[in-house]
């Protein structure tokens, strides 16, 4: 629904204003489509009765994104990509973000590729209060037997409930893959100019995803689309290729950029699917692990920013991940929103009447930056949040969105007085300016802390106890 | 590779067979250009003519959007033909699309070293290991930035300011002039921030690299920035207009250093850049959003991108030691580059940045992207197998 406006959504409305969406008026279910907080489902009047149907229609095709969205795997930890509106995130935003496979080849003894595919599936970290996890397990048919190919599929069924992704050209493997992953919906890769009418066949009868190859050829591509959805498959992923290196790279990362924009900006209806990249050929010439790595890193990165939904890795090491994964928390922030906390009073570790009280923002990032600081250095405080919509410290500042009374607001609202006998605050260094401000407002004493958060637990050890606790 | 017929049949000896159909070979010499490896893909290609035929035929076309403006182009150095003492000058900018497939590109993005008129012994270690030698003295470190791969320099007079060590403008100039005699690229000359003192700085500067046409960064909204416009049109130089993280303001500034005199093909613009996982996005869209609406015409938009991309050093993944994150000799370059990386591919012409490796990948991609750089040659569909 590439930048429609509530007007035009009202158009294809009962008009009703009856609110049996949970909307309080059909204008407003219109913007509520359009932000997605809402689906056409849930106005019943347009779904369940006949005379909207031809509004219904409408509706449908106009609320439908052009790039579709099409989910691997099932339960839990299936995983939807695509689904996007714009070219831009500033636009309206990312909806989807770029999902992370991890190989595993099928000649790998069966021990070493349980535990692959199971760490895999651990895999987590926390960044900024979200969970930053993998996405999928591309199980590639490296030996060429049917038999080992199969076998590692098992593994990866047995240890894992992630998406799978089944890579092999040989219609044969597929098969057996999708056999044993049967109802798992898998991605199957690769349906070529050679092999379609069978993948094709096996797409439908297992009704599992499909990636349409078409390495360096746009117009290849398209055309492999354009038979599979003559075959009835719907479900379909785009891959033209990656390269490590050199100018056929650049070529790679503008094919991307042309096939999201004929989606996008031209309507092109076979070029409307998820794209995929395999920043793994980085390890084509991989003598050397850490370089390796480091090049599959800038290569996923590079397409992530060039529009990839999903991207097929080898490295698992925490150096080349990171950089990737933040990037992706980064680009698919809903721009309209920063991410927030509650502004209320958090406890760290077990803070008594006598602990301290620090002050900082609801900006997620400051939260859990001041917070892990904390807790890195085993200080038993609280930690009062105040409401800067969404804003970190500097930017609250230099936007007076810290203030003294927001501060004073903060401090009754939470009850703090009643948690702790002493009234002595620690601010950021970077709010030392309020600091007079809150001392006349409150009548709490102000320690101005340091600028960054890191060196909290040395200010504590330094100037709060040589205070005399409480 | 030119193989003769001996060699021809020696490399399939262990193919199983070959078709030739409806082909009329009628030459005087023939040439085959099949490299060894890629002779089983041709093949099997040339036994399914038959299946290919069966799918539907699709015109396609570059989908190559139409622009009413363009980005200015700006000058950084000049040659001695022009009164200046660079070995060759650089241009940024100047874009008419935007997208390198839509043909409207002139300038490929460049990297500018840092280099500090201080020793910076607070760096992170990757940076303490690549530049701690020489930063003893600002011409050698210049040097050493060139020797490995620098396209620009940026001298940063911080120690002016009178908070670090308050150098005397006269002796901050000759810093510059140490530099510029150092190396032959174009230079950037980085004030030290302080609103009082930068246009003090910048006059001297301007006085003493006449003609160079140097970037002088910055000018911003707090300070006295009608003196350092005048300064660069007196003695022939560029101004960098900074902002933090604000259109408007970018086009506040933009339209009075334009008012003040600057000449549009002397302007550059910095919209600030915030580190990987601190904001990038904010920088990110704001470069997505001046380019964008530069192409469309907006004339208050429309210059070259510079970003400090440095910044993401202050980010602690790039630098703090950390087991759970990983070795931080790689992980700090890697974080430099994708950073580089975002703000190059959001629309950036420059890049100042610090780490050597990072500085050789980005360069890697942008030669990539332009198709001068040379990868290896791979079969894309061996990645099943490697
Ligand atoms: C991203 C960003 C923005 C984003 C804000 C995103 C957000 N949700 O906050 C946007 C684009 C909206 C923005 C807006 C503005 N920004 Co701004 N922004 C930044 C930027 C790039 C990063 C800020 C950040 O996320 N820091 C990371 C977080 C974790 O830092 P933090 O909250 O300060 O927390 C640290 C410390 O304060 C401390 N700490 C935190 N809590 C506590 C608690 C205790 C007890 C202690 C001891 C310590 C402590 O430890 C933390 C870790 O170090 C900075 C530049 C920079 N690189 O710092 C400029 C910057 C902060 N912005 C600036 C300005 C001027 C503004 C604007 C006024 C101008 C404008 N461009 O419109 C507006 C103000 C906002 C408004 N009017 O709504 C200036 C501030 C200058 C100044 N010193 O006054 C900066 C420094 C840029 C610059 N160099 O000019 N900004
Ligand atoms: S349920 Fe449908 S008709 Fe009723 S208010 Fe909502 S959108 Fe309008």
């Amino acid at each position: 629904m590439a930048k429609v406006s509530p007007l035009e959504i009202y158009k294809y409305l009962p008009g009703l204003n009856c609110r049996k969406c949970g909307s309080d008026s059909c204008m407003a279910f219109a913007s509520a489509l359009i932000e997605r907080s809402k689906s056409y489902e849930d106005c019943p009047p347009l779904v369940t009765e006949e005379k909207y149907r031809d509004k219904l229609e409408k509706l449908i095709e106009l609320v439908t994104p052009p790039v579709r969205e099409v989910v691997i795997g099932t339960g839990e930890r299936a995983r939807a990509i695509g689904g996007e509106e714009v070219m831009y995130r500033h636009e309206l935003t990312f909806f989807s973000p770029t999902a992370l496979f991890i190989d595993v080849s099928d000649d790998l003894p069966a021990d070493e590729l349980a535990e692959r595919v199971a760490r895999i599936s651990r895999f987590e970290i926390e960044r900024v209060g979200q969970k930053l996890r993998l996405d999928g397990i591309a199980v590639r048919a490296k030996s060429g037997d049917v038999a080992k190919f199969g076998e590692a599929v098992v593994t990866a069924v047995e240890n894992s409930d992630l998406p799978l992704m089944l890579c092999s050209f040989d219609p044969e493997h597929l098969e057996v893959g999708l056999e044993i992953a049967l109802e798992r919906r898998p991605l199957i890769y690769a349906a070529t100019r050679e092999n379609v009418d069978a993948v094709a066949e096996l797409a439908l009868k297992h009704s599992a995803p499909v990636v349409a190859y078409s390495p360096g050829d746009i117009q290849g591509l398209l055309e492999l689309v354009a038979k599979l959805r003559e075959k009835g498959v719907e479900d379909i992923v785009l891959d033209v290729g990656t390269y490590p290196a050199g100018g056929k790279l650049g070529e790679c990362l503008e094919n991307m950029v042309m096939l999201r924009r004929l989606a996008i900006e031209k309507g092109e209806k076979l070029a409307g699917y998820p794209i995929m990249g395999v920043p793994l050929v980085a390890w084509f010439n991989g003598d050397d692990p850490v370089k390796a790595a480091m090049q599959e890193c800038i290569i996923a990165s590079a397409q992530l920013l060039r529009y990839a939904d999903l991207l097929v890795l080898h490295s698992m090491d925490m150096f080349a991940l990171l950089p990737l994964l933040t990037l992706r928390q980064n680009i698919y922030t809903d721009p309209r929103v920063p991410i927030q906390v509650d502004a209320k009073l958090y406890e760290i570790g077990k803070p008594d009447e006598n602990s301290p009280v620090l002050l900082t923002t609801n900006f997620a990032l400051t939260y859990y930056t001041v917070a892990s600081d904390i807790e890195a250095g085993k200080v038993d405080c609280y930690l009062l949040v105040v409401d800067t919509e969404g804003l970190a410290v500097e930017p609250a500042m230099a936007g007076a969105k810290l203030t003294g009374s927001l501060v004073k607001e903060a401090i009754e609202e939470s009850g703090v007085a009643r948690k702790v006998k002493h009234r002595r605050l620690i601010i950021p260094g970077m709010a030392a300016r309020i600091s007079g401000e809150i001392e006349d407002l409150t009548g709490w004493e102000v320690l101005v802390g340091p600028i960054d958060s890191s060196r909290i637990p040395a200010f504590i050890e330094q100037k709060w106890k040589s205070n005399g606790k409480g | 590779m030119k193989l003769n017929l001996e060699e021809i049949i020696r490399n399939l000896i262990d193919v199983e067979d070959v078709e030739l159909e409806n082909v009329q070979i009628d030459a005087e010499e023939l040439v085959l250009r099949v490299k060894q490896s890629m002779l089983p893909v041709v093949l099997s290609k040339a036994q399914v003519a038959e299946a290919e035929e069966a799918l539907p035929e699709i015109t396609f076309e570059k989908p190559v959007a139409e622009y009413r403006g363009y980005v200015e182009e700006v000058t950084l150095g000049a040659t001695r033909s022009e009164g200046g003492s660079r070995g060759k000058v650089i241009k940024i900018g100047g874009q008419r699309s935007l997208y390198h497939f839509e043909g409207g590109w002139m300038n490929k993005p460049v990297v500018s070293f840092d280099v500090f008129d201080l020793p910076q012994p607070q760096f992170p270690k990757a940076l303490r290991e690549a530049w701690g030698e020489v930063w003893d003295s600002p011409a050698e470190w210049a040097r050493e930035a060139v020797k490995r791969g620098a396209d620009l320099v940026t001298i940063h007079l911080v120690s002016t300011d009178p908070k670090v060590k308050d150098t005397p403008v006269g002796e901050a100039a000759k810093v510059v002039e140490e530099v510029l005699q150092a190396v032959d690229v174009p230079i950037v000359v980085g004030g030290s921030g302080n609103p009082e003192k930068d246009p003090v700085l910048f006059e001297k500067v301007a006085e003493v690299a006449e003609n160079e046409r140097c970037l002088l960064a910055s000018a911003n909204l707090d300070l006295d920035h009608e003196r350092i416009v005048k300064a660069a049109v007196k003695h022939n130089h560029n101004v960098l207009s900074w902002v933090s993280l604000d259109i408007n303001d970018q086009k506040i500034l933009n339209r009075q250093l334009l008012q003040e005199g600057l000449p549009r093909e002397r302007l550059v613009q910095d919209p600030t850049t915030a580190a990987l996982g601190y904001g990038l996005e904010y920088t990110y869209t704001m470069i997505e959003r001046i380019k964008l609406n530069a192409l469309k015409g907006e004339k208050e938009l429309a210059f070259p991108v510079s970003c400090g991309v440095t910044n993401a050093w202050a980010a602690r993944e790039a630098w703090m030691n950390v087991a759970e994150w990983g070795p931080r000799e790689y992980r700090g370059p890697l974080w430099e580059t994708i950073n580089a990386l975002a703000v190059m591919l959001a629309g950036a012409d420059i890049m100042m940045m610090l780490h050597p490796s990072a500085v050789q990948s980005i360069k890697n991609i942008i030669d990539s992207i332009f198709g001068e750089h040379q990868g290896v040659e791979i079969r894309y569909e061996d990645w099943l197998r490697v």
